[in-house]
């Protein structure tokens, strides 16, 4: 007896273990290296990103640029008597880990505000704990609306979390906007919609849909896939048959990329289109030679065409840091910026100290930040989203994602 | 167009691969009635042999039909490398101890797989791209099989044949069976058990670095994580064929990998049932399925009911 019932024990465990597929927790704090002021107080910027595993590219990339920003605030000496130093926590693209690392910043004193996460999903994991403590958040890369406008933020807005701010503009516009390029300027009309039924895919998606169906555009499939696998074959088929002519995918590279692959061919020549999450390098890369023309809408106009933004791309690579500052590198120097921004004017206002309550002040400040950033006019409106609206459409060509089209999104 | 061939070739595909993982499994398994959690990561570490072979030792541009069977080597020298010093220094000591010892080693000994490869192998802490072969789909008719694919069709099978006939004609492959059935009588046979069971383990591994070459030129990339859901996956074919049956393990992974994709492609279609059709829940009805098959069948598809030893 003992034999079979530990077959059914361990069978039991493995689909169990098939549903948590976070195994283990690897890497723990990797603290930053920021150039060291002249004395003073030291006031801790936090990162919150995926510093390891698939989604690791963007995490680096949104570490490296905060640290930017700090290293740019000591040399100036921009906050008199203020050093900033950046530390930075992997969450893994995890909720759970992302929670751990918040109340790791809560707990550090000196950490006056933090630049992350990555993820929306992560976010929201995120929101409470350093709302409770009144802990400025800025993301660079967030786009679900929820969390800025609630979660009936289609018809009621109300700001959940006074202490979340984000330089990203949301899926509410970025999916809408992706649509309208795929139907009047691409002319596609027959859409296959693919989520990852993640907070941002299944977010975007489904904004992207609604505004493709206003448009008279038709949805002729719909198919949600499990973002642990990398087989998508069933679902290619089923694309391939569908009779789409473009297909629009809601959720990161790591699977966008494989799956344009497994369309392409299985036999369906159509471009794959995404949000921002699948607009990195390692994109084309994984979905190899076919994917030219695929598009990815990004937030911002692009960083390389922005005067304000040569300047954060030739200090970029002066830093020379080894990983590629990615898709979300200038809004995480602003968001590191905004943070800056905001403890020199609790500071100024103090008196040239910090007070007690720095974090409650810094918090207060920040929404009424204004400078003018790598992607642009920064600050926020009453829900703390971004001001600034403008998206670009981007498409592969040889290999990488050249900018196509940049517009600002209206209603 | 009719989808149901291709879907079916999909399945077969998937299946084919979850097979040739489950061997490794149901081998260990019928010998020492270990359940080798981290057969998983030695497919993975097989896969990395591959790409080592490729990208550090071969001279950059080498044709694939060369660099092929090179990989294939590397890839099958890793993987049994490893499992035979995981079966060295983390399952022979505990041979005697309760069966549940060696069954957390082995989780264990995955996590400090994936750790290690995710530590020490150059850029493996995100997914690593692995070379394919060049050269069109081909079309059967409605079917389209890519040129990668073709790799997994050919050596699926051959790598069965290979183990049958090791096992039934061989004087290893006798004494393989003679240990499954009983250790002890066997080793008073003259059968030298603890050979026996290293042959399992490496015989296993071999399996799954084929299963891991076919796996990166399937997907096109390869990742520390990539033996995780796949070992799991694995694992449940090999109980769903039977567990102990070799045989049982490759049909099991084809059923396997069948049902996952006629779930993706069908049960949406059903009406009502729309909600639970989408690839995301295809493991569930893979699950169904595993559960069924055991409440009427608890040996497994090909599995003989095994005599209670309490």
């Amino acid at each position: 007896m003992r034999l079979r019932s530990l077959i059914a024990i361990t069978a039991a465990l493995a689909a169990g273990a098939l549903t948590l597929t976070a195994c283990g927790s690897r890497g723990g704090g990797d603290t930053g290296s920021s150039g060291s002021g002249s004395g003073g107080t030291t006031v801790v910027i936090g990162v919150d990103a995926p510093l390891t595993g698939d989604l690791s590219a963007m995490g680096l990339g949104i570490k490296n640029s905060a640290d930017l920003a700090a290293r740019n605030a000591n040399k100036k000496n921009y906050v008199k008597g203020v050093t900033f130093k950046i530390e930075a926590l992997d969450d893994q693209a995890q909720p759970s880990a992302g929670q751990q690392n918040a109340s790791k910043f809560v707990a550090d004193k000196n950490v006056l505000g933090v630049v992350g996460p990555l993820n929306s999903s992560v976010a929201e994991s995120m929101q409470k704990v350093f709302d409770d403590a009144k802990l400025v958040e800025v993301s660079p890369a967030n786009t679900g609306p929820s969390l800025t406008q609630g979660p009936d933020w289609q018809t009621k807005k109300v700001r959940p979390y006074k202490s979340y701010f984000r330089t990203a503009t949301t899926d509410a516009i970025q999916g809408p906007f992706a649509a309208q390029y795929v139907y009047n300027d691409a002319k596609k009309r027959k859409v296959f919609v693919i989520d990852d039924k993640k907070t941002y895919g299944a977010g975007l998606a489904s904004t992207f849909s609604a505004e493709f169906k206003k448009l008279g555009g038709q949805i002729v499939g719909t198919e949600h896939i499990n973002p642990d696998t990398k087989d998508f074959s069933a679902v290619a088929t089923k694309v391939k048959k569908s009779g789409a002519d473009v297909v629009y995918y809601g959720g990161e590279y790591p699977q966008a990329g494989p799956l344009s692959k497994q369309i392409k061919a299985a036999g369906a020549k159509i471009p794959l289109v995404g949000g921002d999450g699948i607009n990195d390098a390692t994109y084309a890369k994984l979905a190899g030679p076919e994917a030219e023309g695929d598009l990815a809408t990004s937030v911002g106009a692009p960083v390389e065409t922005l005067p304000s933004a040569k300047q954060f791309v030739a200090d970029y690579k002066a830093a020379g840091y080894k990983d590629d500052y990615s898709a979300y590198g200038g809004y995480s120097y602003d968001s590191a910026w905004a943070i800056i921004e905001a403890v020199k004017k609790v500071v100024d206002d103090n008196g040239g100290t910090l007070p007690s309550d720095a974090r409650a002040k810094v918090t207060e400040a920040m929404q009424n930040v204004s400078f003018d950033g790598v992607t642009g006019k920064v600050s926020f409106d009453e829900y703390g989203d971004a001001t600034n609206k403008q998206l670009t459409v981007y498409a592969v060509k040889n290999g990488v994602f050249e900018p196509v089209k940049s517009g600002t999104f209206t209603g | 167009m009719n989808e149901l061939p291709q879907q079916l070739v999909n399945g077969l595909l998937l299946g084919a691969m979850y097979g040739l993982v489950a061997i490794g499994y149901t081998m260990v398994y019928g010998i020492v009635q270990l359940i080798n959690f981290a057969h998983g990561e030695i497919f993975m570490t097989g896969a990395f042999g591959a790409l080592t072979v490729y990208a550090y030792i071969l001279p950059d541009g080498t044709s694939m039909w060369i660099a092929l069977p090179l990989m294939l080597i590397g890839a099958i020298v890793v993987a049994v490398l490893v499992a035979m010093g995981a079966e060295r220094f983390a399952y022979r000591p505990l041979r005697t101890a309760p069966r549940l010892a060696p069954l957390i080693t082995a989780i264990g000994l995955s996590l400090a797989l994936q750790q290690a490869v995710w530590a020490w192998y150059p850029d493996a802490k995100s997914a690593r791209t692995f070379p394919q072969i060049p050269g069109g789909p081909f079309h059967l008719g409605s079917v389209t099989i890519q040129t990668g694919d073709i790799f997994l069709i050919c050596a699926a099978p051959v790598s069965m044949a290979v183990l049958a006939y090791f096992v039934m004609r061989t004087r290893t492959g006798r004494g393989m069976q003679a240990t499954a059935q009983d250790p002890d009588t066997a080793g008073l046979m003259g059968i030298n058990t603890d050979r026996i069971i290293v042959v399992a383990f490496a015989l296993g591994a071999a399996f799954a670095a084929v299963g891991g070459v076919a796996y990166g030129l399937k997907y096109g990339q390869i990742e520390f994580r990539m033996g995780f859901i796949l070992g799991l996956k694995a694992f449940t074919a090999a109980v769903l064929g039977g567990i102990g049956n070799i045989y049982g393990a490759m049909i099991g992974g084809v059923v396997l990998g069948i049902a996952e994709t006629l779930a993706t492609a069908y049960i949406a279609d059903i009406p009502g049932m729309d909600k639970f059709g989408s690839q995301s829940w295809a493991d569930v009805w893979a699950f169904v399925l595993l559960i069924l098959v055991l409440l009427f069948r608890p040996q497994g598809l090909l599995g003989e009911r095994v005599a209670d030893r309490a």
